[in-house]
């Protein structure tokens, strides 16, 4: 083809597309693996879901680009006492529906954020009293002082009190619920975005919120979010322009969205720990072939289960590098001291002598639980260890199964029914002593039933629960990090857990957005600009 | 021929009572519900008081013979999942669902055939012999990979068509429909295709081989005799005479081109019911489950006894040997 004719192809090829699309400028399309299912915004603790009720709900606090709390609602406080807090709300601010936001609707949100049927219970300690001192002053009183009060309120969102008793959507709908539920299928929230449709499980269409209280530091006119639970049509979804960001890439297709020239992906350590645990509670395993005893009871298997397994190889066989290996059980943003500790590095050799000493000099049997559909690369990543553990003598029955299977079997309710297993942690309120208290902690303590819930292999040391309930009441910072270290250290010398690494987040974005990405994994809109088409 | 209706009609109730038990059984197996509920580090505590409100903690029995009752009255509550009662869900996703199953069987069904013909009269040309190898890919391929390679070809490589969703929908009260919008019609392109591949191979060997056999029977041989255009041998008598079995083949086949959307619409995120049922098995929302299974069976079964109906009418052969059983 001649250059005249080419060059006139191409400003007719692209005149057709720029008069194709003149509309969808700052209209962000976004397609997630998961579904929007319940607009209300206590029904269930999931990031995706959060993620988008945050573009439509705010809370009296938020968390800023770097999970820093910030004010949101409120717009100061400060605390008197070590056990009350004092709150000032911001003025001025209105629900999407013209009412105006006062101390009633906290207060109200207090008490339907702790109801029946609400996911969210342990977001608001259940000993804290809301008082209204005035309209835009509230007071919480505690039994005990809490450092870390307001750590779990940026997704707890504040709801319109009169909007709530006038839709009849006083409480959340529990799971059981007979009627349908008002609050599931609108909202009215104060923030940044308002839902125009929301037809569940399928698409929603988020409008901007032309009174929203604070300047907007996005472009856009209009979210529009679709699941697409296929992850090769939702890398298709994006690669041929119809969305603009998707959530997530899987590792196979990474490569691919970056050599395509339209999308890039976004990538950095997520909060989430992926780890391995043992079964330490019981007198004999459950799935293996040494009857009798439990080899998990001696601390020289667990170190040299630990020493066998080689993160790196990991890292860079199964997760193609897009994971940071971890020493620690909690990510190191979310604790400063993170630093301090190195993985030491995996001995085969080692691992084999202690197998050996510990009386098991050609290893044993264990069936191993792992599920296939929750983390990145879970069922690769359990593959591996089998294989690892293969070159201590260990042989290791592998069975992967889908969450649904998976969290039936090995949690609580199930019975724990696990020898050896995988999971992945994320503390709800980004601070160590979740982890201490939910993973680490002992089990059979019967003043805290909830201790150790998440234990699932049943680790249990006196001294760190000790410093555990500590770490909750310590007010001074520097203090409190020195305490979590001690805790962390005993965990490390008891190789309660073997930790592996903090998986990558990867989010695919057309060239024309840009996106902060926050290390929860939230996808938030309201720092997103779309380059004008 | 009452009695053979009625006695049709109880067939029909068994089996969905069948079907009733055995999908009871297997939701035992799909994993704890309130796992899909929940957050992960929601407390024992408020775990066993959602088990409990479920009535997931009654013996058995109890639990079947309540989840019979809600289902002999079609009454199948809530989602766990959306808190929204699921016939409302089913009835949303329903038109995007028959939409395409309608789409796909007259696809299959005008495109088969028409190949069908085409290869029974001219069987030695090199186009009949093309349809013969596509007909085997269409039977051979699973239904995700053709879906995949569509969206890879025609959406990301020459993005003609859309890789996922129902494109613009018009609402006409409870019913909506993607046929009146310019994105609706191409959103429906990929998945009809992928959805009625099989049928439609499935459609060309039968019409192939009937034609083949019609042609050879002796009333064609006279209607040569006797002198017809061959235009009217093939179309006026032949092709005819073909379509009857066809006809029922592609009826009864709807009912599993209902069932068998689930794929098509999940590798092109078609807001179905197909769709919501895979997502209620993946997060063991019951209600939902139990719903759609009493309902598919529900659609085959009539789809049966209306064919079975419909034989007898059509046959006064079988018509007498129903009211004067031997």
């Amino acid at each position: 083809m001649p250059l005249r004719q080419t060059l006139f192809a191409a400003t007719a090829a692209f005149a057709v597309v720029f008069a194709m699309t003149p509309a969808s400028s700052q209209t962000l399309r976004y397609a997630n693996q998961g579904e929007l299912k319940s607009l209300d915004p206590y029904t269930l603790k999931e990031t995706t879901t959060i993620a988008h009720h945050a573009h439509v709900y705010e809370g009296l606090v938020t968390r800023d680009k770097d999970l820093k709390i910030i004010p949101a609602l409120a717009e100061s406080w400060e605390t008197p006492e070590p056990t009350r807090w004092r709150f000032h709300l911001r003025k001025g601010v209105k629900f999407h529906n013209g009412d105006p936001f006062t101390a009633d609707d906290v207060i109200f949100s207090a008490d339907r954020v702790r109801a029946k049927g609400s996911n969210f219970l342990t977001n608001v300690p259940a000993d804290a009293k809301f008082v209204k001192i005035d309209d835009y002053t509230v007071d919480v009183k505690l039994d005990s002082p809490n450092p870390i009060l307001t750590s779990q309120w940026d997704g707890w969102f504040i709801m319109d009190k009169k909007w709530c008793e006038e839709n009849n959507a006083v409480a959340p709908t529990p799971a059981s619920a007979t009627t349908p539920s008002y609050a599931a299928l609108h909202e009215n929230g104060t923030g940044p975005f308002t839902i125009e449709s929301h037809q569940p499980g399928v698409k929603t269409v988020f409008k901007v919120n032309a009174n929203w209280w604070r300047k907007p530091e996005h472009n856009l006119k209009e979210i529009v979010f679709t699941s697409i639970g296929s992850a090769a049509t939702r890398v298709a979804a994006l690669l041929s322009g119809e969305v603009d960001v998707i959530e997530p890439v899987p590792t196979q297709d990474i490569q691919r969205v970056n050599a395509s020239g339209t999308a890039t992906v976004m990538s950095a350590p997520e909060i989430r720990t992926i780890f391995l645990g043992m079964d330490q509670a019981r007198d004999e395993l459950l799935y293996s072939n040494i009857k009798g005893k439990n080899p998990f009871k001696d601390i020289r298997v667990r170190e040299a289960f630990y020493k066998a397994i080689d993160v790196e190889l990991i890292k860079n066989r199964v997760m193609r590098g897009l994971s940071t290996p971890s020493a620690l059980m909690v990510a190191p943003q979310l604790y400063p001291l993170s630093k301090d500790f190195t993985r030491t590095k995996p001995d085969p050799d080692g691992a084999k002598k202690l197998m050996a000493e510990a009386g098991y000099p050609d290893g044993f049997e264990v069936t191993m639980d792992c599920p296939n559909d929750r983390y990145v690369n879970d069922a690769d990543i359990c593959q591996a260890v089998v294989g690892m553990l293969a070159r201590i003598g260990v042989k290791v029955n592998l069975l992967a199964q889908p969450k649904a299977q998976y969290f039936g079997k090995v949690l609580k309710p199930g019975g724990y029914q696990t020898s050896f297993y995988l999971l992945g942690w994320t503390p709800a309120s980004m601070d160590s002593h979740n982890v201490l208290y939910d993973i680490m902690g002992c089990r059979d303590d019967p003043k805290n039933t909830t201790r150790g819930e998440a234990n699932l292999g049943g680790y249990c040391n006196k001294e760190l629960d000790a410093l555990a309930d500590k770490i909750l009441v310590e007010p001074d910072t520097a203090k409190r990090d020195q305490m979590i270290k001690q805790a962390f250290e005993i965990g490390i010398k008891d190789y309660g857990y073997i930790p592996l690494h903090q998986q990558a987040l990867a989010w695919g974005v057309s060239k024309k957005v840009k996106l902060t990405q926050r290390a929860d994994n939230e996808v938030l809109f309201y720092w997103a600009t779309k380059q004008e088409e | 021929m009452l009695a053979f209706t009625l006695r049709r009609a109880i067939q029909a109730i068994g089996v969905m009572i069948a079907v009733g038990i055995i999908s009871f059984s297997m939701f035992r197996f799909a994993g704890d519900p309130v796992n899909q509920i929940v957050s992960i580090d929601t407390s024992a505590a408020e775990r066993a008081a959602i088990r409990k409100s479920l009535g997931l903690d009654d013996p058995v029995p109890v639990q079947f013979a309540r989840y019979f009752a809600n289902a002999a009255q079609f009454k199948f509550g809530v989602s766990y999942q959306f808190r929204l009662p699921v016939a409302d869900l089913l009835k949303e996703r329903m038109p995007a669902t028959l939409e395409l199953a309608t789409c796909a069987t007259i696809l299959a069904m005008v495109v088969g055939i028409l190949m069908g013909v085409y290869s029974a009269l001219k069987r030695d040309t090199l186009l009949a012999k093309i349809f013969q190898a596509v007909s085997l890919i269409g039977i051979s391929l699973p239904t995700f990979l053709i879906g995949i390679l569509l969206i890879y070809l025609f959406a990301v490589v020459l993005g003609w068509l859309p890789s996922f969703g129902r494109g613009d929908v018009v609402r006409f009260g409870w019913w909506t429909t993607g046929l009146l919008t310019v994105s609706g019609l191409k959103a429906l392109i990929m998945p009809s295709i992928t959805l009625g591949l099989f049928q439609m191979t499935l459609i060309m060997r039968l019409v192939r081989a009937e034609m083949l056999e019609v042609l050879r029977t002796d009333y064609i041989r006279f209607a040569r005799a006797r002198g017809l255009t061959t235009r009217a041998i093939h179309f006026g008598h032949a092709l005819k005479n073909t379509l009857v079995p066809v006809i029922t083949v592609a009826g009864l086949q709807f009912g599993s081109v209902i069932a068998f959307a689930i794929i098509t619409e999940t590798v092109f995120q078609w807001p179905g019911m197909g769709l919501l049922f895979v997502q209620a098995v993946q997060n063991v929302d019951i209600p939902i489950m139990a719903a759609y299974l009493l309902m598919v069976s529900l659609i085959f079964v009539t789809i049966n006894l209306v064919v079975d109906i419909l034989y007898t009418v059509v046959d006064p052969r079988l018509r007498s040997a129903i009211d004067r059983p031997a």
